[in-house]
């Protein structure tokens, strides 16, 4: 995967990871190290081995040529009481080449044994080395792991902040809604004041009014067909004129007729 | 692998599905690098459509970190290389 999904995700997780070298994984550097460490111990615990392995072949070489010197110095003393002062000359000497080789010996087993001291405390120490280093190292990837938790928390976090100013944006979409439709609602109510928009509702106090008074008018209509008709029936010629102009202000004659001409008055 | 959407939120794509969004990924990143603003916006429109029809989205409040990012569907080129350039996209 090379193309932008990637680089946009690598480039967003180093900045996430801006605390962290992720150039290398320090929990890997620090298993590798005591690999080797635990190597270097092997090697200085084969070196003990081995040295100690020479040392016990020495010191059997050493008893074996000390068992053959006694016996050559038992020898002497025998050719000696059997008056062969010739054999006892030659049982010594060869005795004492073979102590010359135990004092060789000797020299060479104390060489080992100081060597095998110096390693076995070298081993030790070693020891107690990869052992503190285990635990340092147990710990560091510890903090490794609970920082590399941190900073993708951190990124998910970043990525949750980008969620919210979209939830920011959803608000503003919605409201600019909101106020549009306020705003369509105002140009609505204007209209309809206006008159040049009709009220489908029927609820509009223009039409309360408006049946108000076309039942009003209705009602003078009633009222002036009944005064013509009454008047045909009287039989009169200028009464329907004279019932009109007296029936026309209202039916309710007494609300009507005194009231409104004591206030013109 | 949880892929996100700048701006939309975060998919959840089986790896069976890579081949086919790897594909125009590097359509995106060829335009994207010749400044073939039309060739740009088809195919990341055509990418984000395979992300969204691909993908299973994970809820709003969950808490996993993108191993892919894809710009939002208005990003222009411009934006895009600039995300892609040395301030990366936060900058600092």
């Amino acid at each position: 995967m090379s193309g932008v999904m990637k680089r946009m995700g690598m480039i967003f997780r180093a900045k996430a990871n801006k605390a962290l070298d992720r150039a290398e994984d320090p929990r890997e550097t620090l298993d590798y190290s005591y690999q080797k460490q635990l190597e270097l111990l092997q090697k200085v615990r084969r070196g003990v081995a081995d040295v100690a392995t020479s040392r016990k072949r020495l010191e059997l070489q050493l008893n074996q040529l000390q068992t053959q010197s006694s016996k050559l110095e038992d020898q002497g003393r025998k050719a000696l009481a059997l008056g062969r002062e010739d054999l006892a000359r030659e049982a010594l000497s060869r005795r004492a080449s073979l102590q010359q080789q135990v004092g060789d010996l000797q020299v060479q087993h104390e060489t080992l044994q100081g060597e095998e001291e110096k390693l076995t405390l070298a081993a030790q120490r070693l020891q107690a080395k990869v052992d503190a280093f285990r635990t340092r190292k147990e710990t560091i990837k510890a903090t490794y792991t609970a920082a590399q938790a941190q900073t993708r928390i951190a990124e998910s976090f970043s990525g949750i902040s980008e969620e919210m100013s979209d939830v920011g944006l959803a608000i503003q979409r919605a409201e600019d809604k909101t106020a549009q439709l306020q705003a369509r609602a105002g140009a609505i109510d204007e209209l309809l004041a206006s008159g040049a928009l009709d009220d489908q509702s029927g609820l509009g106090s223009k039409d309360d009014i408006q049946a108000e008074l076309d039942r009003l008018s209705g009602g003078t209509d009633v009222e002036l067909e009944l005064q013509r008709m009454k008047a045909e029936l009287a039989g009169g010629s200028s009464a329907p004129q004279q019932a009109i102009e007296g029936g026309a202000p209202g039916a309710e004659q007494q609300q009507q007729q005194s009231p409104h001409r004591f206030d013109k008055q | 692998m949880i892929v996100r959407i700048m701006g939309e939120g975060q998919v959840e794509i089986g790896d069976g599905h890579f081949p086919e969004l790897n594909k125009l990924d590097d359509e995106l990143l060829a335009e994207l690098e010749g400044g073939d603003e039309a060739g740009f916006r088809r195919t990341l429109g055509a990418l984000l459509d395979a992300v969204r029809r691909l993908g299973e989205p994970l809820p709003d409040d969950a808490l996993e970190p993108s191993e892919l990012i894809l710009p939002a569907p208005d990003a222009t080129l411009d934006e895009v290389r600039q995300m892609l350039g040395d301030d990366g996209l936060i900058p600092g």
